[in-house]
Order: C-alpha cells, then structure tokens, then sequence
C-alpha cells in the first residue's frame, strides 16, 4: 500500500512539474485574473442598479442578485476548473501511451495502479485548489464591491473541489479508451449534459413537474459532480430560502443548473462513485496492451 | 555450511514458454520458446512484422499474452519483482520534450526506487556517451541522442535484464559502435540483454546467442560461429575460379594436393563459409523475398 502511495507520488509530481513547465499555469492566472476583473466590474454595475431599484417590502434585492451573480461566478468558476481538470488527464492513458511515453513509465516498478492514482492526485490537487481559490476570490470581490455574502462558504468551496476531482476522474477512465480529442470531447459533453439536466430540474420544480424534477434527481446520482455543484448554488442561499417568501422562493431557482440540497450522506455517495470509477478505470488499463 | 548456489539453481533472467498472443484474428505469436540466460546476451532478428516487439513487450509486461508464459528472474512478466528486475528500451518511445537528460535519469531512479543518486545518473550518461548534455533537454537533442538516454535509462537501478527494442535504428554508425561497446560493458557487469534489430553485423559482433523468428515462430536459434556452415572452397587456377561444393576447411589441402596431382596450376585457395545474413536469409528467405518482391 505504502508502494502505491509512494509511486502514485512521483508519478503525480512528474505531472505538476510537466503543467509547470508547460507553462499551464501561467495561462490559467492571466485568464482567471481576466475572468476576476470583468467580474468586478459586473457585480460593480448590477448593485448600482439594485440600489437604485431599491427592493420592496416583498423582495430583497441585494440577496436576489448577489446570489444570482455569485451562482453565476460559481458555474464560470466551476466550468473552468473542468477544463483544467479535463486538460490534465485526458490523454493520460491512449493518448500518452500512442506517444510512448507511457510505456517507459510502467514498466517500471510502481505499476498501473501507482500510475493512474497519481496522474488523478495531480489533476484533482490542481483543478481543486483551482476552484476552492477562485470561488473564495469570487466571494470577497462580491463582498467588497456589491456588499453580499452567501450564506455558507466552505461547503460550497468544497463541492466545487469534490466536482472537478470526480471529473478528472472520469477524464482519466475515458482516457483508458478513447484517444485524446475524443476523450475531450465525451467528458466535456457529460458535463455539458450534467448541466443541462440541473437546468432542467430547476425548470421543473419552478412548473412543478415532476418528471423533470425526476430526471434532475436521477442526474445528480449518475453524475454526481452535477448533484454537488447544485448542492454548493443552494448552499449560497441556505438561510435565504429557508426564510421563505419571494426572496426565498427566487433565490432557490437559482442560475445556471438551479440550486437543489443533497441528501445528508451524499458525499460518501461521491467518494464511493470515485472509487469505482477508480477500480473500473484500473481493471480497463490492466487489461490494455500497450 | 552454507554453499553457494549453483548455477543451474539461477532463473535465467528470461525465461519464454509456449508464448502465443492474438490481436484479434491476427495471431502475431504462435508458441515461441525462448531463454536469455544470466549475463548472456541475445540477439533477436527477424523480418518486420516477425513478432519481435509483441515478444518483449509480453517480456516487460506491456502486453498480455494469449497463452503460455514469460517469467523475468523468475518472476511472472509484469509482476513487480520482475518489473523490478528489468530495464526496457521501447522500438517507438519518447521522454518529456521539457526534461533534461538528468531529470529524465531521475525520474526513472525514483520510478525503480534506485538510491544511487547523481553518481548512478553521470555513470550511466556517460557510458552512453551524454555525458556534456546532461542538462540538455530532451526537445533540444536529436533522435539519436535521445536513443542513447533511453539506453541510459533502461539501465537505472542495476536490472538483471535489459529489453533493448531497435536500440540503435536512430544512431549514425560511431553512435551505433558506442552501443556496442556498451553492450559489452553491460555484459561485463553481468546483466543479461535481449537485443532486438535489424542489423546483422550488430548480432554478429556482440551477441552470445541469436534467435531468429517469423511469423511468430522461431526458426533458427544457435551461437553465431555454429549457425554459420562451410559453403565450400574456392579455388583459382589456369582455368578460372570453380567451388568444389560442400568441401571445408580440412579438404582444402587435399583438394590442392588432386589438382596439382593433375597438372593443374593453382594460384589461390579460398574456405567459403556462410555470413549469418546468409542464415538468416535462408531462415527467413522465402518470406522476405515475398514482401520485397511488391516493392522491388
Ligand atoms: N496492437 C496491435 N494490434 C494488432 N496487431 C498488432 C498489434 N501490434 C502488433 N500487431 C501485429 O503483430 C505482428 C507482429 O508485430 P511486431 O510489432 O511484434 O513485429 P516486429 O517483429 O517487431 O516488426 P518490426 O521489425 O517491423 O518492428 C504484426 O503483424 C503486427 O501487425
Ligand atoms: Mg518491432
């Protein structure tokens, strides 16, 4: 166990000093600075149009949009650590081992396993750490320039880190049996539908559907990375909705995926997801010629 | 008292049995047998598609066979010990173009859990030659440069097996000598070597042992001096060259002695024997004459 541990290590700083020097992380700082600073600006423009509108007895309307803009914020937070998460391990096994440079990798001792842990550790460190830093940085800009604060900040920070890490883990079985683009592309498009069915689940609750409230809720357990982040937009507006009235009934739509509280055990439910697309992952590459 | 092991109580460092592997309706394998002794060094050959590469990629753990077995020191290919106990140069491999050639070596050195440090890196750099493009990048080296670092790397952490895939189809012809003579180093430290290429002159100079294979057979197996036969002997007189046909070396002077017995003037004796391309295209020829023949 040590042995795959200690493997899974190297293997895993082998692969952040590759995106040091791939200069990945230089792109991503310029573009998320440039993603912070049209958020400023933004948040800046809506809450000068709150305060003038004001709200009313019925509606809070520093809640409403502050939730609003920040759920915004948290699906652009959370699309772009996918892409990073994605970028990181999509051509981990096929792609890489077309190359060869898999192969003179393991045949070493650390073995597959070692190998797939640690490409995984890499990839969900960097896209974690990503979204956990981008998403508090959303909260205090939003804080300083618009005044609001979401109710709960941690939870949400880290089902922002649980999703990306549950796509690179995904990413990297894909990677298993799909070249690279194509690879790219199925992941991004799960995502892409993770999302999509949220948005309808929202719909859904708003019409009063139960069928699509269905579909959502089945959604969220066969991907779960869409049940966390639907999780984290509630976890913005616990309070809020909990008040109820219109504030709360607006705040609970949410943006972009439509905000939905997970059942207690859910987290397990991810870690144990991670760990049979992990096991499955393994068995596909044990069984791969090389 | 304990007492040393004898040799025979040695696994050889590569042991291949029945080895059959499918790819799908191809069968690239049909029951190869196959030993690579301690310290000794084999050469593989074989016309392209023969199964070379399928065999030492089984070797190494890289792919799994359909049938038979392989074992590494004793230890099932592609288990950990084995995997432990061999170093392998892929026919079509690249490093990191970012790395250099030192943080290569170190990679592997922490890959085989090798604790020999920079003086294990600078040894084997230096043994094939790089020792000036240590912090030389890998995107920044020619091919032939970077064939002698996978050499270098396949020998990280003292393995008893070296799996050399085409180590030297990139190298120009000093480049092809610095491996020889580092196969006779690597042999010297007593580390076993299954060589897999295409240049006869290569086996010829080096190799204990060839084994040829086609079509995933083997055809031909034995030391280079007993695989090559007496092809006659030649001889020059007044009247031209003529080979007297299945004569050898013991013949030659009764040949001359009937000759000039019969008057004849002989002006030069010649023993022919076999080239091992001439093995070799006997063993294979049919074959290879058929592939070439389209392109001819
Ligand atoms: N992954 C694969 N899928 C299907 N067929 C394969 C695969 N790898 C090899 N083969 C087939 O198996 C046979 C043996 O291939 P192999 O690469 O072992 O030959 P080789 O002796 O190394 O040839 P070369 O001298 O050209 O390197 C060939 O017919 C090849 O087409
Ligand atoms: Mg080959």
């Amino acid at each position: 166990m040590s042995a795959l541990f200690a493997g899974a290590r190297v293997v895993a700083a082998h692969a952040l000093r590759e995106s040091l020097r791939r200069r990945v992380f230089v792109v991503v700082l310029g573009l998320t600075l440039a993603f912070g600073a049209l958020y400023a600006w933004g948040v800046n423009e809506l809450f000068q149009d709150v305060d003038e509108f004001g709200g009313s007895r019925f509606l809070d309307a520093k809640t409403l949009a502050g939730a609003t803009i920040l759920g915004l914020a948290m699906f652009g937070t959370l699309f772009l650590g996918v892409v990073l998460a994605v970028f990181l391990t999509l051509n981990a096994v096929r792609g890489d081992a077309e190359r060869g440079l898999l192969q003179p990798m393991v045949v070493r001792p650390l073995g597959r396993g070692a190998y797939l842990l640690g490409r995984w550790a890499a990839a969900a460190t960097v896209s974690g750490t990503y979204v956990v830093v981008v998403f508090l940085g959303g909260v205090v800009l939003t804080k300083l320039v618009g005044g609001y604060a979401p109710d709960r900040i941690v939870t949400p920070a880290l089902e922002l880190a649980g999703a990306v890490a549950l796509i690179s883990a995904l990413a990297l079985l894909g990677s298993i049996v799909l070249g690279t683009t194509a690879n790219g592309i199925g992941v991004l498009m799960v995502f892409g539908a993770g999302l999509l069915v949220g948005l309808l689940g929202s719909i859904g609750d708003a019409l009063g559907s139960g069928t699509l409230t269905d579909v959502a809720n089945v959604a969220s357990w066969a991907l779960p990375f869409e049940g966390l982040y639907r999780d984290a937009l509630f976890q913005l507006v616990a309070d809020a909705s909990s008040r109820g009235g219109v504030t709360g009934a607006l705040v609970q739509l949410g943006p972009l995926g439509g905000s939905h509280d997970n059942p207690a055990l859910f987290p397990v439910f991810c870690v144990a997801y991670a760990a049979v697309v992990g096991a499955v992952a393994l068995l596909a590459f044990r069984r791969r010629d090389l | 008292m304990p007492t040393a092991r004898r040799l025979a109580d040695v696994p050889a460092a590569l042991q291949v049995e029945g080895l059959v592997k499918r790819y799908g309706a191809h069968t690239a394998l049909h029951g190869v047998d196959l030993q690579v002794d301690s310290g000794e060094l084999v050469g593989l050959l074989g016309p392209n598609g023969a199964g070379k590469s399928t065999l030492t990629k089984i070797a190494c753990g890289l792919v799994r066979p359909t049938q038979g077995r392989a074992t590494v020191a004793g230890h099932a290919a592609g288990s950990t010990q084995a995997r432990t106990s061999q170093g392998y140069l892929a026919e079509l491999f690249r490093f990191p173009g970012w790395a250099t050639a030192d943080e290569v070596m170190l990679l592997h050195q922490r890959l085989a859990g090798s604790t020999q440090g920079a003086a294990e890196r600078a040894d084997l750099l230096a043994l094939v030659g790089l020792d000036d493009a240590r912090g030389r990048r890998v995107e920044a080296m020619s091919k032939g440069m970077q064939q002698r670092l996978g050499i270098a790397q396949a020998l990280v952490g003292e393995p008893r097996l070296l799996l050399l895939d085409e180590p030297t189809s990139a190298l120009d012809p000093a480049g092809r000598r610095t491996v020889r003579d580092l196969l006779v180093e690597v042999q010297r430290r007593g580390v076993a070597v299954l060589l897999n290429t295409h240049l006869l002159s290569e086996v010829e100079l080096v190799c204990d042992r060839v084994v040829i294979i086609d079509h995933g057979r083997v055809v031909t197996a034995g030391r280079p001096d007993e695989l090559v036969r007496p092809r006659g002997v030649e001889v020059e007189t007044a009247g031209g060259r003529r080979i007297v046909a299945g004569a050898g070396r013991a013949d030659a002077p009764r040949i001359v002695a009937e000759l000039v017995a019969a008057g004849e003037q002989v002006y030069g004796v010649q023993v022919l024997s076999s080239t091992l391309e001439d093995v070799y295209l006997d063993a294979v020829g049919d074959s290879e004459a058929v592939r070439t023949g389209g392109a001819a």
